[in-house]
């Protein structure tokens, strides 16, 4: 008899073959982390089933699995080995294997030219993806397959990694995205993040095989893989068990079947695994813990014998929060749920029970914040918006007077305020890539079995919390696992958990220097701190005590309503709020459709009320809203887009042919130069179009590296996009050094801006089609360029002298300082305007690259649309004198596009008019760097800095909260 | 900006000056190389998780790992009261390419500042002339000295990833190399052993010592291990995974640091041909060069006695490179990696793993960016990237080379 066994992730899986290799039995089931547990259960079934056995070949797979074949000696086969050997066996026409499992994706071609891949680290489209997403939509996953069948849109959802698809799911959710396109959008990622993810460049073709839990199951999941892949993949026979059979088919080494459960109880006690000191020494401890933080209550009244009252909500990520105050302030009535991926329904549910029990009281305000203000102060007449870290601010200072460090953990975010003078300082609020927060131990809650409360008490006198470390969501499951391999009970994976959420969020997020730069009064928020384990792993970590208030999950909306209270004392007038009768009548009907008005097509989905007018959100601009063509008049992006777009395509055909450039990276500088040096040399230049959908999906399947950064990525779209206009004749330079503007110690490029063309010669095949001019120049030295140049084209130009490349050099030379100088005459003009009009300025700090409406998802319109005018780095960088810019850094200044971001924050630094806002992308290496060092530069003059991190993400949620509390922290926000 | 803490030539008395660890037959063979100058020095040993710690709480977490463990070792040492923080230095190596690693001494006086040791001078170690330091002379005699320890440092390494594996006696090769530790270090204080001609004396003994050990013929798999620098080579960045293939009944090998430093020279030498530039630093690089390969020439003749070959040499790695990648790439590793990736794939080493930092700039291009066009080229080499990270499982790691190794041609 041969066994193979499975131990994966989440689940075990078992398979008995005879000798001939037929199937005489097969199982799977959660483990729960209860490995050793599980295998016994599976075994003494296998026994009972074939009480004669004794002795069988045994082997086991799995990630999980390595640890329990080292303990007790067992063969280990390497789960994609083993799918091999399985598929090869039982499929033998098979050419390509595509298998999701709970946490692992991976992809086989099978044949002469094997190669096997796993998804890296940083890649969760998998099967825990698709159940975490399950529990956002509020549906059980085995539903999703049916659902998405009904799907009539489908709504891109960036895909590189589970986390930044939530929070492109997350909001789409909260604006009333209907949930059947949802689940179609999700399948659609998850196949995306596969193929693009793990492909990397290699065709899929021929028989695929579908194997693994989802594609089992979900049929949709299937059809959305042959889509993309164009191809009608089959899903065998025991699709679920190739691993298990795989191994079976292996197993060579002996095994007596009764001994081994006694086997692995044994070595299940004797795993080791780095842990930290537990969270309290006794329970004692806990009650003295307990009994200080009973103390920080916030005031109450009864709601029954209230005549007037304040409303606030806070329509969170997740769950909806109402608080109902009294005029004293006191909280009267409380309400908290899980907004099931509606919180329209939750509000009226709530309004409705409201006007039905107090029929008498009168609200006199109501205020709302979070994800869903705008959708529910629309939807509902709520008298006003506040942005969050205003509202948590509010409910903070009105327990703790002296506040001066709030930190809140909720769901989706961690934000941090900092306060001084009683203002809000400065903010952080996490990014997508370090998400650990509630929402994270609740899905890790349920994966283990336990709802989140128990999971918490289970936490508190764990013996040894497993140390964890501090990254995204991603990492942290592999480190769960590790956890779980080394034996680590559940109690010490909630306790490390817990762990792990505060040092996420101290040094990832906060990064203070000391205890002391955090302050003196803390007050902790957020549902998570509802969780003693957190609260305490917390106060242990930074040594201090801190406060938290007892309505620590509430501190959103109940801010909201002593807003609407302060407002409405300010200015007393009746409330805007749907009354009762309005109430009966109220109707909500959502309905998306796509935006025809430019080229963006953004998804909109637009939400109709009773009242009538429509309320439109996923738009990048106002132009579905006012029907008018955005300004641009004070938005120095666009006016540079409009100054390259200017320079066009030639209609006329060149003498010497046509030249393509690919539109991104450098080039979003360099055009005016490039375009000037070959129009001159007598080429039609044809420079691919701005970034669309389109291009963004052109180049998908050629990228090698996952992380890089997503202005790289789309470089394999342009060029593509110029392939198939058939321009045999492109031009993208390797170029280590940029222009050299005096501003640092060097003038390099990154190494992904410098290099990035060797990456497109090696893996876009078709560029072996046409003349792909990608050497290495430099814009510093004429002469040595002259004749690279000349060595560069001649070689395909035979007629073109030295002498024609010189000439054509001087226009380029020319065009490129034109340009330059234009962007800093049109920046004063932007900057002078704005002052003459008492506006705002923002710098709106990146790289040239950020320009591409694609890749800054229109963040700066969302910013002139909040009154600002906008410039961009380059306009303010030239304004700061080199010298006395370096006595301030205390970094290698070396990149040009760098320098000019240290520059610009500067000359922010000394002017009060302007605020900074540094674009990052995901994966930006240099930005790690400059980053801090901007921030630096600001505080140090009392500025706050505010980041924004993009990516594919194409959600605005998260951007629109930061520069609404940077506008409101230095109070340009109405 | 503060003025930093500056290394006075009285310190040289005083001061110890601590050195990051890295590897460890180099690295201890260039602290005798600073002492035989008259400095005190001293590698650091600290390599338990409490570094990783120490590095996320005091450096970006987005930057880069190696300057997270570099900088979370000395301030874990610094921390740990085992030095007197007013008596002891830092010595960095600072490359001086776009890559973001020359910004590592930048972040690592912030750190010190923020974690209120910012009385310890910092020495960069760099021979673009970077920050010097008054009481630190990198003259001819030091640097002579230093590539003395690199070469001995790169046999030791090759000879010992050759013998072990076979190795009749388990822990035989590593006590020969550590016994030749010893010796060198004693000469190396004394100013001795340093010169070409006695390079190649002990390199040829050396080779006889390790050639004498008994082995035993196994079958191994062949692995090269290749990637960043400091991941690579340190088992702090690499979870010791050096002692992982071991268990997994491997044979690795990695190619040397000198290969390293004469890219680096080289370096110069492209981009004074490419973009043009100063004649006197041209003339600078080809003398270091010209000297460079003269050290490796005597290493190469030495170790060219069976049962050993000598490894490529820098000009056959570089040639592989042709027509592949330019050059002009030298951010980093640049083409280096993937010129190494080409030579340990020709020279049987097929089973590659390419071990970089999460995130790594210039591994976006030279590493995985170039994976494809070897395979086309060499159609058995396995290739595995893998990113490191301070919290990247080590069991999801080890998953992924149990697959290079289980489908290993």
């Amino acid at each position: 008899m041969q066994i193979g066994l499975d131990i994966g992730s989440t689940t075990i899986k078992i398979a008995v073959l005879d000798e001939a290799g037929k199937l005489l039995f097969a199982k799977y089931q959660r483990h729960y982390s209860q490995i050793a547990e599980n295998i016994q259960e599976l075994l003494e079934e296998v026994l009972v089933k074939f009480p004669l056995v004794q002795a069988v070949h045994l082997a086991v797979s799995g990630s999980a699995g390595i640890g329990v074949a080292e303990d007790c000696d067992l063969q280990f086969v390497q789960e994609v080995f083993a799918e091999k050997v399985c598929t090869e066996r039982l499929n033998p026409d098979t050419d390509v294997v595509v298998e999701l499992g709970g946490e692992d994706a991976k992809l086989l071609f099978l044949g002469k030219h094997f190669d096997a891949r796993m998804n890296d680290s940083c890649a969760g489209g998998t099967g825990a993806f698709i159940d975490q997403m399950a529990t956002l939509l509020d549906i059980a996953t085995e539903d999703m397959d049916a659902m998405a069948k009904e799907a009539k849109n489908v709504y891109t959802i960036a895909s590189r990694c589970g986390v930044f698809a939530k929070s492109d799911i997350q909001p789409l959710l909260n604006q009333g995205a209907p949930k059947n396109d949802l689940a179609a959008s999700i399948f659609q990622a998850v196949a995306k993040q596969a193929v693009t993810g793990l492909a990397k460049g290699r065709p899929i073709r021929g028989n695929v095989l579908y194997l693994g839990g989802p594609l089992t199951f979900m049929s949709c999941l299937r059809d959305c893989f042959d889509k993309i892949l164009n191809v009608k993949g089959t899903c065998p026979e025991n699709s679920l068990y190739y691993v298990a059979m795989g191994t079976a088919f292996c197993a060579e080494r002996v095994v007596n079947l009764r001994d081994l459960p006694k086997q692995l109880a044994t070595s299940a006690a004797n795993r080791t695994f780095d842990h930290l000191a537990p969270l309290f020494a006794s329970e004692d401890e806990y009650e003295v813990f307990n009994a200080r933080h009973a103390a920080n209550c916030v005031a109450t009244g009864n709601i029954n014998e209230a005549s007037e009252v304040y409303i606030g909500i806070d329509s969170g990520s997740t769950t909806i929060k109402i608080a109902v105050i009294s005029p004293k302030g006191e909280l009267l009535d409380s309400f908290y749920q899980s907004n099931k991926g509606n919180p329209v329904v939750a509000v009226k549910d709530f309004l409705q029970n409201f006007y039905a029990k107090h029929p008498h009281c009168k609200i006199l305000a109501t205020g709302v914040t979070g994800y869903g203000e705008d959708l529910i102060r629309h939807g509902f007449g709520i008298d006003y918006g506040i942005v969050e870290t205003v509202a948590h601010f509010m409910a903070a200072k009105s327990l703790q007077p002296d506040v001066d460090f709030i930190l809140d953990i909720g769901g989706q975010d961690i934000k941090c305020l900092k306060i001084h003078n009683g203002c809000i300082d400065n903010i952080f609020l996490n990014e997508a890539c370090s998400s650990g927060c509630g929402s994270f131990l609740q899905t890790f809650a349920e994966i283990l079995g336990y709802s989140a409360e128990e999971f918490a008490q289970i936490g508190l006198f764990a013996d040894k919390p497993v140390d964890l470390g501090s990254r995204c969501t991603v990492f942290m499951n592999s480190s769960v696992k590790q956890a779980q391999k080394d034996g680590a009970s559940v109690e010490n994976i909630s306790a490390g958990l817990s762990l792990s959420i505060v040092k996420n969020a101290l040094y990832k997020v906060i990064r203070p220097g000391s205890k002391e730069a955090i302050g003196k009064h803390i007050v902790v928020q957020g549902g998570t701190f509802l969780n003693d384990c957190v609260l305490r792993a917390f106060e242990k970590e930074m040594g201090l005590e801190v406060v938290r208030p007892n309505i620590a999950g509430l501190m959103g909306a109940y801010g909201a309503a002593l807003y609407a209270r302060e407002r409405y004392e300010q200015n007393p007038k009746a409330s805007t709020l749907l009354d009762a009768t309005a109430l009966a009548r109220f109707k909500h009907q959502v309905k998306s459709v796509t935006c025809g008005l430019c080229s963006n097509h953004c998804h909109l989905t637009v939400n109709t009320f009773a009242s009538g007018k429509p309320f439109i959100s996923g738009n990048r601009c106002e132009r579905p809203v006012t029907h008018c063509v955005p300004d641009n008049s004070l938005n120095l992006y666009r006016q540079k887009l409009e100054l390259l777009e200017a320079l066009g395509n030639e209609e006329e055909a060149g003498k010497l042919g046509v030249m393509g450039i690919p539109m991104g990276l450098n080039m979003y500088e360099l055009l005016p130069f490039w375009h000037g040096f070959f129009s001159k040399l007598g080429f039609k230049v044809v420079v691919s179009p701005l970034t669309d959908k389109k291009i963004c999906q052109m180049g998908q399947n050629t990228i090698p590296s996952d992380t890089v950064c997503y202005p790289a990525k789309l470089m394999h779209g342009h060029i593509k996009w110029l392939l198939e206009q058939g321009v045999t004749n492109i031009f993208y330079p390797c170029m280590t050094y940029n222009v050299e503007e005096g501003n640092g110690e060097n003038c390099y490029n990154c190494p992904v801006v410098a290099y990035y063309p060797e990456v497109l010669n090696a893996n876009v095949q078709e560029l072996e089609k046409c003349n792909f001019f990608f050497d290495y120049i430099g814009l510093a030295n004429h002469k040595v360029l002259a004749k690279k140049l000349y060595a560069m084209l001649s070689k395909a130009f035979l007629n073109i002298t030295l002498k024609e490349i010189k000439t054509a050099l001087l226009s380029a030379y020319a065009a490129y300082d034109f340009f330059e100088e234009e962007v800093r005459r049109l920046g004063r003009e932007i900057i002078a305007t704005a002052r003459e009009q008492g506006k705002p300025i923002i710098v709106l700090a990146g790289r040239p690259y950020h320009i591409d409406p694609k890749v800054n998802h229109c963040i700066d319109r969302l910013i002139t649309t909040m009154g600002a005018a906008l410039v961009s780095e380059d306009a303010v960088s030239s304004l700061v004198e080199p010298k006395a810019l370096a006595t301030e850094l205390e970094v290698l200044n070396q990149w040009t596009y760098h320098s000019r971001l240290y520059a610009a924050a500067n000359y922010v630094a000394n002017n009060d008019d302007m605020q900074l806002v540094q674009l990052v992308n995901f994966g930006c290496g240099c930005d790690a760097i400059t980053a801090d060092e901007c921030r630096r530069l600001l505080e140090a003059k009392g500025k706050i800095y505010t980041q924004i991190k993009i990516d594919d993400i194409d959600n605005l949620g998260t951007a629109k909260i930061r520069l609404r509390s940077l506008f409101a922290a230095v109070g340009l926000e109405s | 900006m503060e003025a930093h803490a500056v290394f006075t030539p009285e310190m040289k008395k005083t001061h110890t000056i601590l050195i990051p660890s890295m590897l460890p037959w180099h690295f201890n063979l260039l602290r005798a190389a600073l002492v035989s100058c008259g400095y005190k020095a001293e590698v650091l040993a600290n390599t338990e998780r409490a570094v990783v710690e120490t590095g996320l709480k005091y450096v970006n977490n987005d930057i880069c790992y190696p300057a997270l463990l570099v900088i979370g070792q000395l301030l874990n040492a610094l921390e740990s009261g085992n030095y007197d923080v007013n008596e002891v230095a830092i010595i960095l190596t600072q490359t001086g390419g776009g890559c973001r690693a020359s910004n590592y001494i930048h972040l690592l006086r912030k750190a010190l500042a923020q974690a209120g040791f910012s009385q310890v001078p910092v020495i960069s170690l760099n021979f673009a002339g970077m920050e010097s330091q008054p009481g630190f002379d990198l003259n001819w005699k030091m640097v002579k000295r230093m590539l003395a320890a690199v070469v001995y440092g790169d046999v030791l390494m090759y000879l010992s990833n050759k013998i072990r594996p076979y190795e009749a006696t388990s822990g035989e090769a590593d006590a020969l190399a550590k016994s030749w530790l010893a010796k060198l270090e004693t000469l190396f204080q004394e100013g001795k052993g340093q010169g070409l001609s006695n390079i190649q004396k002990f390199v040829k003994e050396m080779a006889k010592d390790f050639a004498k050990l008994p082995i035993v013929v196994k079958d191994k798999i062949k692995v090269g291990v290749v990637g960043e620098i400091y991941i690579k080579y340190s088992e702090l960045g690499n979870n010791s995974l050096e002692s992982f293939l071991q268990k997994q009944n491997c044979e690795y090998m990695l190619p040397g640091v000198l290969n390293f430093v004469m890219y680096g020279a080289d370096t110069y030498l492209t981009d004074y041909k490419l973009y043009g530039g100063k004649l006197i630093t041209y003339g600078a690089a080809k003398t270091a060069m010209w000297y460079l390969e003269r050290l490796e020439k005597a290493m190469r003749k030495a170790l060219d006695s069976a049962p050993f070959k000598a490894p490529a040499s820098y000009a056959e790695t570089k040639a592989m490179a042709k027509g592949i990648i330019g050059y002009g790439n030298n951010m980093g590793e640049g083409w280096l990696l993937t010129a190494e990736m080409l030579e340990l794939a020709k020279s049987g080493y097929n089973n590659i793993i390419c071990a970089q930092p999460f995130g790594c700039l210039p591994n976006h291009i030279a590493g995985r960016g170039m994976i494809n066009k070897i395979k086309e080229l060499v159609v058995d080499a396995n290739i595995l990237p893998i990113d490191y990270d301070a919290s990247a499982s080590k069991v999801n790691q080890e998953n992924r080379i149990k697959l290079m190794l289980a489908t290993a041609k």
